[in-house]
């Protein structure tokens, strides 16, 4: 395996590790205002990713990273062509983080209220957006023959995009719904259980069909086979058809498992079907870019991976430890008045 | 180039200034406030004397709710270099990804990670493993700091790489080198000063604030008092820290400090001018009011009272041999100034700390009203020099983005109108003008709340400062 290969895959995982930890996060957020139905509901599933959401943001921040220093020129063509599509991300980001920051700093419930309606529509936002993004880099956009991008806003906006970023809405808003149900007790446990059975078939219909697509935009577009782009999507839809009966029995563990797989299936597809193009031109095919063409030289791509074989097991063992610190279930009864809770809890 | 190419070049650079002053509004207050929270956290664990904790929580809400910003902001800055200047990721993004790469990997994740379990961890986490958190935060904020800064000193002077024929792009032949560099441990030790004396300033203003109002005196004046012994030395040491840092930036830029003195023509001995009217265009280059110090530029620039330091002109000339034609001078008013800004603020701190520092050693700091007020005021300080620093260090690096590699007007991206770059310049300054209304407004309410009682036990009453 190339050094330009491996750190395409890497790119892969980061970029997996965002959709995974984030998705949960953004899923809870999704789900405030079906779910919070008290001050006290929605204060529980803001504590229940308080302390990670942070932490899972930073594999966003680390894909950036490791694309600018591995494939400086899909970095650079990637972020200036999809220009105000990012800067939306940007701001839906930076209101998010506002609202879990400075939700609980004034009393006043319209304040409260205010930045619980921002999180969430920032965390359905900035999923859509994702969604179309990398949907994008399949489905082409015109890049010009010095690699720049030469195509409009409207380019990222097709079917087939608009359809990604409605499936990976649906699996993230599933994907939090479990989350909740493993997090926390009693009453908001078996609603988020309701909405989780609820929204488990109709994430799995969208996302089947959502990936089914992708196959065929992967033949049409990127002059790819239906092997062995066909093995992660039936991985996806297996695990996808598998949350809908495990939300349904209760199994909030295994359910959680099979929605993670099925998010971890989606991303690979992606990847998979872009190898080993990493963005693909439309029009003119022979312009997209490549991991050879694309990438850094092996010096830099060699030192990448030292660093990296060093850094991301201890990140992964030190993420894997603070889910494990927090792995009490939140509200219910047993726990007292989350205020009490929280108050005692926090540095702040 | 035509009109609208030069509009979207100053947008694009009108916001990165914009974004990245607004950024370095919070990074230097997490450089600074970390360690003094891991001290304050640790006098409480070594001597279980509550005011510790209580201070460890009061200065922990204002650290957290000026990090939250510092993230938000953060991303947009790496998001910016693919946006705005695609053409100098493309052209040196093998060289300078590498450093934000190990930033993301290295230290963001560390200072993301173990902040949620410090907030999170205080009845979870045993104490010493709940003590070592905040240290870890502390790690991250100064390791983050030290590669965000390895990759700003590349393109101030640029080492360790090479331009690649073929592709027309810089390639690093040399990690060491571009993370080692002495460019980078003057530029990083500078900050981190610069840090402490923002937290360290933060500290001393609102305690100072609280001792005026007389209240919970015995706990603020503890404050106060490690709020002065960080700020004394490091004041005192920054100044020199800074004039060195002047030395090395002299070998490697000279036309930033030629620039920076206005210094059109050669000079041996050179003098320092302290304050001047005109004398900063090429077609005005003798000021009509003028303070100077004999000698005393030669001293800051070269070590030696009778150093000779370059003018402006013999280097645009140098430039242009080297280069080919062009205008090779900085912005001179503008890097003028914010350096004495910098200079003149970095000694006031200096001053307002030994104040401080004196009436400690007579035990007079409770009463002391005038110093109390100055105290307060004296919060701005470190802003302000920061803010002057960083223009100094951008706009006298002009007209390259990378030092004598690629110049700021070619670094943008040929693919995004001005339309889009305004667009989002107008999106990001209104944005931020809120963010930074309600951070004040939070942190000038945060810092005028008493500290949060603590119970007789760990799991006491609840505090007023929920996070969530």
């Amino acid at each position: 395996m190339t050094l330009e290969i491996f750190w395409f895959c890497v790119i892969g995982l980061l970029w997996t590790g965002y959709f995974l930890t984030e998705g949960f996060d953004f899923g809870v957020g999704m789900l405030l205002p079906v779910l919070g139905r008290s001050e006290d509901d929605r204060r529980t599933m803001f504590e229940a990713i308080g302390p990670i959401w942070d932490g899972n943001e930073v594999w966003l921040v680390i894909a950036g990273g490791a694309t600018f220093a591995a494939f400086p020129v899909w970095y650079a063509t990637m972020f200036s062509g999809f220009y105000l599509a990012l800067l939306l991300i940007l701001v839906l980001l930076i209101v998010r983080v506002l609202s879990f920051e400075w939700r609980g700093k004034a009393e006043s419930p319209r304040w409260k209220a205010m930045w619980a309606w921002l999180n969430t529509i920032a965390s359905i936002g900035a999923p859509v957006l994702w969604g179309i993004a990398l949907a994008s880099l399949l489905n082409g956009v015109p890049i010009a023959s010095d690699q720049s991008f030469a195509g409009s806003f409207g380019d990222l906006f097709s079917a087939y995009t608009i359809l990604a970023g409605i499936a990976v809405c649906l699996l993230f808003a599933l994907h939090g719904a479990v989350f909740l149900m493993l997090r926390t007790l009693g009453d908001l446990r078996e609603r988020a259980q309701r909405a989780a059975a609820g929204l488990a078939p109709l994430a799995a219909l969208v996302g089947a069909g959502f990936l089914v697509w992708t196959l065929v935009v992967a033949s049409d577009r990127n002059d790819k086979d239906l092997f062995p782009g066909v093995v992660p999507v039936a991985v996806a839809v297996l695990a996808a058809l598998s949350a809908v009966l495990l939300v349904r029995a209760g199994n909030e563990r295994w359910a959680f498992a099979a929605t993670a797989t099925t998010i971890v299936a989606v991303v690979v597809t992606l990847f998979v079907s872009l190898y080993p193009r990493v963005m693909v031109s439309n029009p003119g095919f022979a312009n997209s870019l490549t991991v050879d063409n694309a990438s850094s030289a092996d010096y830099t791509l060699t030192v990448m991976t030292v660093i990296a074989a060093v850094l991301v097991p201890l990140i992964l063992l030190y993420q894997a430890w603070t889910y494990h610190v927090f792995r009490a279930r939140l509200g219910g009864d047993d726990a007292g008045s989350p205020v009490d809770l929280l108050a005692r809890r926090t540095g702040g | 180039m035509s009109t609208l190419a030069s509009t979207a070049v100053e947008l694009a650079r009108w916001q990165f200034a914009l974004t990245t002053l607004f950024h370095f509004i919070f990074v230097p207050l997490t450089l600074g406030l970390a360690p003094l929270l891991a001290v304050m956290q640790t006098l409480w664990h070594r001597t279980r004397d509550e005011r510790w904790l209580r201070l460890t929580r009061f200065f922990g809400t204002l650290f957290l709710i000026n990090f939250a910003i510092g993230v938000a902001t953060g991303l947009v800055m790496e998001f910016q270099f693919g946006m705005n200047w695609s053409a100098f990721s493309a052209y040196v993004g093998d060289v300078f990804g590498s450093p934000l790469a190990i930033e993301g990997l290295g230290a963001f994740m560390l200072e993301a990670t173990f902040i949620g379990l410090w907030i999170f961890g205080w009845d979870r986490l045993a104490p010493r493993v709940h003590l070592a958190t905040i240290y870890l935060v502390w790690a991250g904020t100064w390791l983050s700091a030290y590669f965000i800064l390895a990759a700003n000193s590349w393109m101030q002077h640029p080492v360790g790489y090479e331009l690649n024929s073929q592709t027309g792009r810089a390639e690093a032949t040399d990690i060491f080198e571009i993370l080692f560099q002495g460019f980078v441990l003057f530029a990083w030790g500078h900050a981190i000063f610069a840090g402490l004396m923002t937290g360290g300033f933060l500290v001393l203003g609102v305690a100072c604030w609280h001792l005026r109002r007389g209240r919970n005196i015995a706990m603020f004046r503890s404050a106060a008092k490690l709020a002065l012994i960080v700020v004394l030395p490091v004041s005192i040491v920054q100044l020199v820290w800074g004039s060195e840092f002047g030395v090395a930036v002299t070998d490697a830029q000279p036309m930033k400090i030629a620039a920076t003195e206005a210094l059109w023509d050669t000079e041996q001995p050179a003098g320092f001018s302290l304050f001047q009217i005109g004398g900063f265009t090429e077609s005005d280059q003798t000021p009509s009011f003028d303070i100077e110090i004999p000698r005393l530029l030669s001293f800051l620039a070269t070590n030696s009272f009778d150093g000779q330091v370059v003018g402006i002109n013999e280097l645009q000339s140098q430039a242009e041999q080297q280069y080919g034609a062009g205008n090779y001078v900085p912005d001179v008013r503008l890097v003028y100034w914010s350096m004495r800004v910098m200079a003149y603020l970095g000694t006031l701190s200096v001053l307002l700390a030994l104040w401080g520092g004196w009436l400690l050693w007579r035990n007079k700091l409770e009463g002391a009203k005038w110093f109390q007020r100055a105290a307060v005021a004296g919060i701005a300080l470190p802003f302000l020099s920061n803010f002057a620093g960083w223009i100094l260090t951008e706009a006298g690096r002009q007209p390259w983005v990378a030092y004598g590699l690629l110049k700021t007007e070619d670094a943008v991206s040929g693919s995004v109108s001005a339309w889009s770059v305004g667009l989002s310049l107008g999106v990001f300054v209104s944005l931020y003008a809120a963010l930074g209304l309600v951070d004040l407004y939070l942190m000038r309410r945060y810092a005028r709340l008493d500290p949060p009682e603590v119970g007789g036990d760990e799991e006491g009453a609840p505090q007023p400062a929920p996070a969530y």
